[in-house]
């Protein structure tokens, strides 16, 4: 129920205030929402060079990805890398979904109220490890753990297990406040029926908390795809359509990040172009959630 | 619908979550342990108090510091103000079929999925190029205040709507004005999820490196105003570690103090919530 | 009213932290303040030589206390085109300039040389060129074929467009195509990571900073190139065949302050700086 509605049922004038407040806040709204307007707007304003003299549709049917010869030597195919995007987060939230889902469930449900806390405070730390030391991290001690089994170590796996650490407190985190808001009523009742403590969870609780969790599994989509410079650490930036988890794979955001520095003209515009293609890939999913019949906004 | 309901599965379940608990409590423990063994040697208070030398191999990261905590004071100032505005927008006040409200949420779902190095290339742009702030604290945080939005955003709405119509009756029937109700009832009541939202905010930007290579630099000097460049230190963890032979030891010791500031800053911010809503936080 | 409380003590704490850095460590203030330079210099470009020219500047600084110098990375492409623009007084780069480059003028304060690395463990001691260019353009891809143990290569390469891997290519006559790498790598210190990690891996780093490595006791080798040892001896002495320089470089006229620190970079009295960086100094 909103305010907007109390207002309605109470049949009194909105004092001065309250319309001051309306409008400033419908200003912060519009600034919040405004920002991605322009974000799309500056990529397709860098990547236009490139759209327009390498065209569209060879940035996948090109042999291969080479983009420094200029417009018409250069070879722009995005196909491996957008591939290789798409897998490493699928495979990560793979993971850290039930995972995540698994630790909120163990810091509402199962554990002593201390261990709660502890494990509620380990998980936000988790969240604060910058990329850069999980990516180092993965580096000199996972890459090379793989590398045992099967080399380079730097590879697909690397990546799914690394981005699953990393985005595995976010759906810990957010699950666990879902969890927490779902009314007491709702679990005494369950109790009340006589079920058990994992039917009064698969019953009750998560039901109830679904809008959040799957709030918090988009949320954690949305930050692996953009995920960055753990990724050019671990996943072996090889431009390739992997054959196994053990194959190097390049993301298109490390692609963005190891050549923009180096890339001039067509090539940078080229690395836009990458850039529109993440928005896309996002507008994508979340245009999906829409469709599924909930906005991550809104649980 | 067929639920689970034996003593069997119960505890089968139950093992289930407690390993699962352990093993990520397992890794966290994994990762530290290594930052600790490879990088205590270098803490001391000179470390945290004095500056760079010799790239970062000797000397501390007092500088470095100070850029971090200005740059994050920049993103809160600015990104808490219009993330509360904008939640309060989104769970009070517009229509959930309203346009503004749809447009604003389908807008911030899309933001939260940019890619850091995107923010950091479109801060430049925004902030440093056309608003002329160059490379600047001022730029990086402004970059960073864009980053946490949607995460401040959501997690206020959350609190918000978790508060249970009863209060806004009540609020209602007593004849408070919106803005009364918002200030002395609701947000009160919310604060829990923006604590969350807050917390999380907080370790999303401090953790961050690619967007604000671009916007707040690499310079590692006291800065002096905030339209000086300033490092920080996520970004000199990575110079130390990729870029400086022989830098990872401080590289390591510059990530526990990231670590140990997050820390600090999750208690400061849960005791000043908590003494001045006299203890209602509950856990 | 308690909300408004939380943030007014986050501003007052930001006020606090501003106010800081005005009783934190200043300059030590005494030097000559007679020679009058004074103003801003802004370079940006290179990662490989922002450290060095960091180094470089807070020492300039130190001789004229009313400069300030900022260094900013982003890598040499970044670095010419700020210098073209103008964004960037000096900008960095990390290799020499291309022949299209004419309307720029590259200053070199040190040279870098760049040899290929294995795994101390692998008993293959030297590779010739022929064997080099195989194992990295694909055709050999076992390390029995090149006189090693039975085990596939892991051929560590550099990501396109970076001036190590432009060296690189140019000594063995390849372009960037022909390379099939098993893993590619941004920054010298992950190839150095990535070989060290890995008995079967390949790969290609600064010689000083490989020598460094080695001499911390990190798993790896350095392989000679042409029967020449890769150390910063024959880098220096010009007989190592595959090396890079390290550039400032500017466009047009330079202000006075630019060409003062410029020629400070290029003397003899930055060599300690450039060799802490683990490069080789130009000046004598």
């Amino acid at each position: 129920m909103l305010l907007n509605n109390c207002e309605q049922s109470v049949s009194r004038r909105p004092s001065g205030t309250d319309r001051w407040l309306e409008r400033i806040l419908r200003l912060a709204g519009i600034l919040a929402g405004a920002i991605v307007v322009l974000i799309v707007l500056f990529l397709v304003i860098e990547a236009w060079p490139a759209l327009q003299t390498v065209g569209l549709t060879r940035f996948f049917s090109d042999p291969s990805w080479h983009p420094a010869g200029g417009p018409e030597q250069g070879r722009f195919n995005l196909t491996p890398m957008l591939v290789g995007t798409l897998l490493a987060t699928a495979g990560a939230i793979a993971v850290a979904a039930p995972l995540g889902v698994a630790c909120a469930l163990f810091t509402r449900f199962y554990a002593p109220r201390r261990i709660g806390q502890v494990h509620h405070r380990v998980l936000e730390l988790l969240a604060g490890i910058p990329s850069v030391v999980y990516g180092f991290w993965g580096l000199v001690v996972l890459a090379p753990l793989i590398a045992k089994l099967q080399p380079p170590g730097q590879s697909l796996l690397a990546a799914i297990v690394i981005l699953a650490i990393m985005i595995l407190p976010t759906v810990a985190l957010l699950s666990e406040a879902a969890l927490r808001s779902v009314p007491q009523a709702h679990l005494q009742a369950a109790h009340a029926m006589g079920f058990s403590r994992l039917g009064v969870i698969f019953g009750a609780a998560l039901p109830a908390a679904r809008g959040g969790i799957v709030t918090a599994v988009l949320l954690a989509t949305g930050r692996a795809i953009g995920e960055t410079m753990a990724l050019l650490m671990v996943a072996g930036n090889v431009v390739q359509v992997p054959h196994s988890v053990f194959d190097p794979v390049r993301t298109m955001t490390a692609n963005i990040a190891l050549e923009l520095g180096y890339a001039m003209d067509h090539h940078r515009s080229a690395l836009f172009v990458s850039g529109l293609m993440l928005m896309l890939m996002i507008i994508v999913l979340v245009g999906l959630s829409e469709w599924m019949g909930r906005s991550w906004s809104r649980g | 619908m067929m639920l689970p309901t034996g003593q069997w599965s119960d505890r089968v379940m139950a093992l289930v979550v407690w390993a699962i608990a352990l093993m990520v409590v397992g890794v966290f423990f994994w990762i530290v342990a290594d930052l600790v063994r490879h990088g205590v040697e270098h803490l001391s208070w000179q470390f945290l108090t004095d500056s760079p030398r010799d790239a970062g191999r000797a000397g501390g990261i007092g500088p470095i510091l100070v850029s971090t905590l200005l740059i994050l004071a920049v993103c809160l100032a600015v990104s808490v103000p219009i993330g509360l505005a904008t939640a309060i927008l989104l769970a009070e006040f517009a229509r959930a079929d309203g346009w503004l409200g749809r447009s604003i949420r389908r807008s911030l779902d899309v933001l939260a999925g940019v890619p850091s190095i995107v923010f950091g290339l479109f801060g430049n742009a925004l902030f440093s190029i056309y608003l002329g702030m160059g490379f600047s604290i001022l730029s990086g945080g402004l970059t960073l205040a864009c980053m946490v939005l949607p995460l401040l955003i959501r997690s206020a709405e959350e609190g918000l709507l978790a508060v249970p119509d009863d209060y806004r009756k009540a609020g209602a029937a007593l004849g408070l004005s919106r803005s009364a109700m918002l200030w002395r009832i609701l947000l009160p009541a919310a604060t829990p999820g923006l604590v969350v939202g807050l917390i999380l905010s907080t370790s999303r930007a401090l953790a961050e490196t690619a967007a604000l290579l671009f916007t707040s630099g690499y310079v590692d000097r006291m800065p002096e105003s905030l339209f000086d460049s300033g490092r920080s230190l996520s970004i000199h963890i990575y110079d130390l570690a990729m870029n400086v032979p022989g830098g990872e030891g401080r590289a390591y010791a510059t990530a526990i103090v990231l670590l140990g500031l997050l820390i600090t800053i999750n208690i400061l911010t849960f005791w000043i919530a908590d003494r001045w809503l006299g203890g209602r936080i509950t856990r | 009213m308690k909300l408004a409380t939380t943030y007014i003590a986050y501003i007052t704490l930001s006020l606090v932290l501003l106010a800081a850095p005005g009783c934190g460590e200043g300059e030590s203030g005494a030097s000559s303040s007679g020679d009058g330079l004074r103003g801003k210099l802004v370079l940006t470009g290179s990662s490989t030589v922002a450290p060095l020219a960091g180094e470089i500047a807070k020492r300039f600084e130190k001789l004229h206390p009313n400069v300030r110098v900022d260094v900013q990375t982003g890598g040499s492409s970044r670095g010419i085109a700020d210098a073209r623009r103008g964004t960037a007084d000096i900008g960095m780069a990390s290799r020499a300039l291309k022949p299209q480059e004419t309307d720029l003028t590259a200053h070199t304060i040190a040279m870098d040389g760049v040899g290929v690395i294995a795994h101390r463990d692998n008993p293959v001691q030297s590779l010739t060129d022929e064997q080099v260019i195989a194992i990295y353009t694909g055709r050999v891809s076992n390390w029995s074929q090149v006189g090693g143990v039975d085990a596939p290569i892991t051929a560590v390469s550099k990501a396109d467009g970076r001036a190590t891997l432009e060296v690189f290519l140019k000594h063995f006559g390849l372009s960037s195509p022909d390379i099939k790498a098993s893993v590619i790598i941004g920054d010298n210190q992950q190839g150095i990571r990535t070989v060290a990690g890995d008995v079967n891996a390949i790969g290609y780093v600064s010689v000083g900073t490989a020598d460094y490595e080695i001499g911390r006791g990190v798993p790896i080798r350095l392989l000679p190139m042409d029967g020449v040892e890769a150390t910063t001896a024959n880098v220096r002495n010009g007989t190592f065949p595959m090396s890079r320089p390290l550039n400032l470089v500017t466009h047009g006229t330079v202000s006075p302050l630019a060409q003062a620190f410029i020629d400070f970079a290029r003397s003899s009295t930055v060599n300690d700086l450039v060799e802490a960086q683990y490069f080789v100094p130009v000046a004598d």
